[in-house]
């Protein structure tokens, strides 16, 4: 199991926009570099990438929940 | 019936400058604070504070519901509503007013009006005011070429129901229209549930001049002469001055002239400003807009007049006819502030919200913020620290007395915009005046802002 952190505190988003799917879901690949969500801070978005390979298990953080810095956003199987 | 309790529905360093004020009159205080902001100075400052929600302003700072029903619960008479949150939204204060309070500010059909960009020309018109060339109302897309034909290129699009630059675009021939147009629409649907839109001719390279005014709702108005606001990125003001350089006396009075006329043809009531777009080329201005509040930048305009603006707005919100008379109001020296944000200038100016580890402040500087030792910065809100005011005989006098200010501050723990100011007060363009509202992006492309060797 790895953990992807959250670089920055802010407010995290499973999805591009509100009304699309999730970046990934439970079973998915996930490569160094893909965006598996976002960062909202201070009005900025910021993509949070993955930073080893491996398979999308779940979302650790709520969707459009605030997260610290170092908090789990997701982790990967 | 002068305001006895003060409702904040703000935060930041405007809610510190309301309680302030609120202070100098003898008002009590009750601050509004989200489930993140309990330890903001503005809480520790007001007489009372209420929580209105979690983190997330949606839920919080803009859920009108949660905002009034505290306002009513708290005992206030009256609620201030700051910039940005809810202090244009004609429901807000609609809302407020419904629970019996008072709103400190405008009627909610002026807010309305004003608030349209449509509605706003009109107004602006039927009062004498220059404005743009544009499209006479909201159109549809589709109509969109046509009109730009008898406006001429380049043209600006704009979401009709819009405002902070969102939804504009710039066509430069009639194909740009027509594939920008669409897509402008869609924008706007999305972002406003209105896809009305608006042409107007594009004024190249302007300097952004508005213009404060005060009124108290039965026709009488004042203005407190005008703001220069062209330093901005991404539409954002960064520096503003008081007054603005170089004008031709006779085109400050007509502009300051047209600004009263508007006020007074809306019985506005309150603090407000008037935007303007100004072709120093060709000495003309044009109306752009009107804000229905008071403005991040007031303090440069109370700076060269000495006068209180929050206070005014809240002795005219007790009911007080204006308070201020025109040949009372007066323009002395020169006044500069510069916008400190969390944020890395060396960085894409990538948002930096930290803890405070350390603060210090010249002696006798103005300096509006809401920071205190060992404060963490929350990261749900925007950037905006605080404002540096200078105030100097002359304008070289207060760039470069800016300068010294901004060298003698000291915010340990965070990444800051000073590194910004700095650069632009050593910069011999912005001490020519020689700049508009697309000069800093440009200047900031081409590597003017250089990390300063340690």
């Amino acid at each position: 199991m790895t953990d992807i952190l959250s670089p920055l505190p802010g407010t995290f988003y499973h999805k591009p926009s509100p009304d699309a799917a999730p970046f990934r879901a439970a079973g998915d690949a996930v490569a160094v570099g893909d965006t598996i969500g976002l960062i909202e801070v201070m009005k900025t978005f910021i993509e949070v990438q993955a930073e080893e390979a491996g398979t999308f298990a779940a979302y650790a953080a709520e969707d459009a929940g605030p997260v610290m810095a170092g908090e789990t956003l997701a982790t990967l199987a | 019936m002068a305001i006895q309790k003060l409702f904040i529905a703000n935060r930041g360093e405007i809610a510190v400058r309301i309680i302030r004020a609120a202070q100098s009159l003898g008002i009590r205080t009750v601050q509004a604070h989200s489930e993140a902001d309990a330890d903001m100075l503005a809480v520790r400052l007001a007489d009372e504070a209420i929580c209105v929600g979690p983190a997330q302003a949606a839920k919080s700072y803009l859920n009108i519901e949660a905002v009034v029903a505290a306002a009513k619960a708290s005992g206030a008479d009256a609620v201030h509503p700051g910039y940005g949150f809810l202090a244009e939204n004609a429901g807000f204060a609609r809302a407020v007013e419904e629970a019996g309070l008072i709103f400190v500010g405008p009627t909610p059909e002026t807010i309305e009006r004003m608030g349209d960009k449509v509605a706003a020309k009109v107004a602006a018109k039927a009062a004498g005011v220059p404005t743009v060339p544009g499209s006479d109302g909201r159109i549809v897309a589709a109509e969109a070429v046509a009109i730009a034909e008898a406006i001429g290129y380049p043209v600006m699009i704009k979401a009709a129901a819009g405002g902070g630059g969102r939804g504009i675009r710039i066509a430069e021939t009639p194909e740009d229209l027509a594939r920008l147009a669409p897509q402008a629409r869609a924008e706007a649907e999305a972002a406003f549930g209105d896809g009305g839109l608006y042409l107007e001719r594009v004024i190249r390279n302007p300097r952004h001049i508005e213009v404060q005014i005060l009124g108290d709702g039965t026709g009488a108005a004042v203005h407190c002469f005008e703001r220069e606001c062209s330093l901005q990125r991404r539409r954002q003001k960064v520096w503003e001055e008081a007054p603005a350089f170089g004008l031709p006396e006779a085109t400050r009075k007509a502009l300051c002239d047209s600004a009263v006329a508007l006020a007074k043809a809306v019985n506005y009531r309150g603090a407000g400003t008037i935007e303007y777009l100004y072709d120093a080329a060709a000495d003309d201005f044009f109306f752009i807009e009107m804000n229905t509040r008071i403005q991040v930048e007031h303090p440069v305009t109370e700076m060269i007049t000495g006068l209180d603006l929050v206070a005014l707005m809240l002795r005219i919100a007790g009911g007080e006819p204006l308070p201020v008379t025109q040949d009372r109001i007066t323009c002395t020296g020169h006044a500069i502030e510069v916008r400190l944000n969390a944020e890395d200038p060396f960085m894409q100016f990538l948002p930096f919200p930290g803890k405070v580890a350390g603060l210090k402040i010249p002696e006798g500087v103005r300096f509006d913020h809401f920071l205190y030792e060992g404060y963490q910065i929350p990261p749900f809100y925007d950037s905006l620290l605080g404002k540096l005011i200078v105030h100097a005989p002359t304008r070289a006098g207060a760039i470069a007395l800016m300068a010294e200010t901004l060298k003698g501050i000291e915010i340990a723990g965070l990444k800051t915009t000073i590194p910004l100011h700095l650069a632009l007060a050593a910069d011999p363009g912005v001490a020519a005046g020689d700049f508009h509202t697309q000069w800093l992006e440009p200047w900031l492309a081409a590597g003017n802002l250089k990390p300063r060797a340690a």
